[in-house]
């Protein structure tokens, strides 16, 4: 790095003006770069870097913002694993939505830019309309779906009656109010849409010919030619739609009292989860825990161990982004 | 490459019914993936129309399994702004969206300056940091942070929200640094020979050609804070008088739950500003997306 701003002289080694001309000039780099880094780096240690440190100490203690914290060890966790009911059912509506949604969303995702990939016109207004729902605000989109999937006189099971099903009561039971979630997150997945799309239309056509001429059917130019290129972003898709699920909050949270017609989200935490604690994820018990129970050091310990979970699935997707990037570099 | 350039002489080796059968099929999956996308299109758009037709209908009417409105009632967008002190929310929603964003700006544009075009230890480490505070939950690191809102006082407030973008918003940062990297380093270093510093070069140069990247970030910063709701529940929960719209959006339907013509007239109204800014800026949009996908 030093070696090319270093005029090497023929004797081998730079002069003495040289050497402190070459030490000015790195200080002026380090000045440099400081100036540019300071405030993003002062900013990433107080608003990052000091709390995700400071939750691990708060997870050995019993904290409730007033007294003092105390240290408890690991009651907390101990509390988690053992005792304390609905973190297992907070747990297992996250997991129900990790799998679930993360399946849907990619399979949905691919099927519907795949059509469009297909298009010979229009394509652009298809892909406004298909992702013109992610930028609903999740409060109010949540609102609507409850209000289209109403059991009663929402437009879906209307609909449902007139080619005779028998619509669900969909956010009003337990049964359905996940999957009903779960077609609410895909109604916003136009993100992910939009990005295998673009790496869809990214296929070298020759390839296509290629297969075409060694008699490949559409089927298997689908999997031999279009799954292998685009692989590198269906994992991103993967990974990105796991962690997406693992957050899941405002639009659970919304259906749970919105459904039960009085939602005052911000005030009555006796909604939270309806109906019978389906819709209660744990991002959403960890609020609650925290900051409705004052439960800090718990909420802590719970924070400690999504942290755990997600860092390993953000590890997958850093290292990926730095593979395609380098491929990109190469390239 | 042989293969590749026979290929054309081919269909002329097909025997004529052959190639009308192969016409004929093309034909179908022309109509058949047509249908479907427009049929993908109109489904996608449905709900937003089913809010809009129920926004616009009596309030008795909204609630029977009826459709389409039998009287247009336009004014119930104004009688919305009665029963409820929306235009607070709003302006609170503005004042968080607007200097969030202008925060976000003026701490990433040099931060992402600072990853693009220096060299320096530790910008790998840096950027991979970045990406994890982008992608890691919020609820990881809430505790501490709600800690130190409340012993400076300001919890209640906007501020806690307002102030990190100021020094740090992981994916400002994060997409900036990628539009960045696209313009080629020449330009900056013919500004530096021509007697700029990096800073000079920055201001100058660089953000004058990554314009459209910096529209695009200030739309996604812009859009995410609009639509934050975690945040304004954990910071301006108990205090209604800074409760941005997306708050109070979820907590109309309690206040008024029977009518759903209400409810979905305000729910029309605090989307309403984001497909404006959408049908406006879609270009940028939808290439700030590719960015921040694996297409780096």
């Amino acid at each position: 790095m030093t070696s090319t701003a270093v005029p090497i002289r023929t004797d081998g080694s730079p002069s003495a003006p040289g050497k402190a001309r070459a030490g000015a000039r790195r200080a002026k780099r380090r000045r440099t770069v400081f100036f540019f880094m300071a405030p993003a780096s002062l900013g990433f240690l107080i608003f990052f870097g000091y709390p995700l440190i400071a939750t691990v100490y708060y997870s050995f203690t019993r904290y409730d913002l007033i007294n003092p914290p105390v240290f408890i060890g690991f009651d907390n966790y101990v509390r988690m694993f053992t005792t304390e009911p609905l973190v297992g059912t907070a747990a297992y509506n996250t997991l129900w939505l990790v799998v679930v949604l993360t399946v849907c969303r990619v399979v949905f995702s691919l099927g519907i830019a795949s059509v469009i990939s297909r298009l010979k016109s229009g394509v652009g207004l298809v892909r406004t309309l298909c992702y013109l729902p992610t930028l609903a605000p999740p409060a109010a989109a949540t609102l609507a779906f409850v209000f289209v999937f109403n059991p009663e006189f929402g437009p879906v099971n209307r609909f449902l009656r007139l080619v005779g099903i028998d619509g669900g009561l969909w956010f009003n039971s337990p049964a359905m109010s996940k999957p009903a979630l779960t077609l609410l997150a895909l109604w916003g997945s136009g993100e992910l849409m939009i990005i295998i799309l673009a790496a869809l239309l990214d296929v070298p056509t020759e390839q296509y010919e290629a297969a075409e001429l060694d008699g490949a059917g559409s089927v298997r130019k689908f999997w031999h030619v279009t799954l292998p290129s685009i692989s590198p972003v269906l994992l991103f898709g993967v990974v990105n739609s796991i962690i997406y699920a693992l957050q899941f909050f405002t639009q659970a949270i919304v259906a749970s009292s919105a459904s039960a017609g009085t939602a005052d989200v911000a005030g009555n935490s006796k909604l939270i989860g309806a109906p019978q604690n389906s819709t209660l994820t744990y991002p959403i018990w960890l609020y609650v825990q925290g900051f409705r129970y004052f439960n800090m050091g718990y909420a802590a310990a719970m924070a400690v161990l999504l942290f755990i979970v997600s860092a390993g699935f953000t590890w997958i997707l850093v290292r990926q982004l730095r593979k395609s990037q380098h491929q990109e570099e190469g390239a | 490459m042989t293969a590749l350039a026979e290929a054309p002489q081919k269909p002329a080796g097909v025997p004529p019914k052959v190639r009308f059968k192969r016409n004929w099929d093309k034909r179908l999956s022309f109509i058949a993936t047509h249908a479907i996308g427009i049929a993908l299109g109109v489904i996608f758009m449905l709900p937003l129309l089913f809010v809009f037709l129920t926004a616009v209908m009596k309030s008795d009417q909204a609630m029977t399994a009826s459709l389409w409105p039998s009287e247009w009632h336009f004014e119930n967008f104004v009688t919305v702004f009665k029963k409820a002190p929306l235009l607070k929310y709003f302006g609170n929603s503005l004042l968080y969206s607007a200097l969030a964003t202008a925060g976000a700006l003026l701490s990433a544009i040099p931060a992402a300056y600072g990853l693009a075009k220096l060299r320096w230890r530790g910008q790998n480490l840096f950027f991979m940091l970045t990406v994890a505070a982008m992608l890691l939950p919020p609820q990881v690191t809430i505790v501490p942070l709600y800690d130190l809102w409340v012993r400076m006082g300001l919890t209640g407030t906007l501020v806690p929200l307002i102030v990190p973008y100021f020094f740090f918003d992981a994916f400002s940062i994060f997409l900036l640094r990628q539009f960045f990297l696209t313009i080629p380093k020449d330009y900056l270093e013919a500004a530096k020979i021509d007697g700029c510093n990096e800073f000079q070069a920055m201001v100058r140069v660089l953000i004058p050609m990554a314009k459209p990247g910096i529209a695009a970030t200030a739309m996604f910063c812009f859009l995410f804070t609009w639509n934050d709701y975690f945040g304004p529940l954990l910071y301006t929960g108990e205090n209604q008088d800074h409760w941005p719209l997306s708050l109070a959006i979820a907590s109309f339907r309690g206040m008024h739950h029977v009518e759903w013509n209400m409810t979905m007239a305000a729910t029309a109204l605090i989307m309403a500003p984001v497909i404006v800014l959408f049908v406006f800026a879609q270009k940028s949009f939808v290439k700030g997306i590719t960015f921040t996908g694996v297409k780096g």
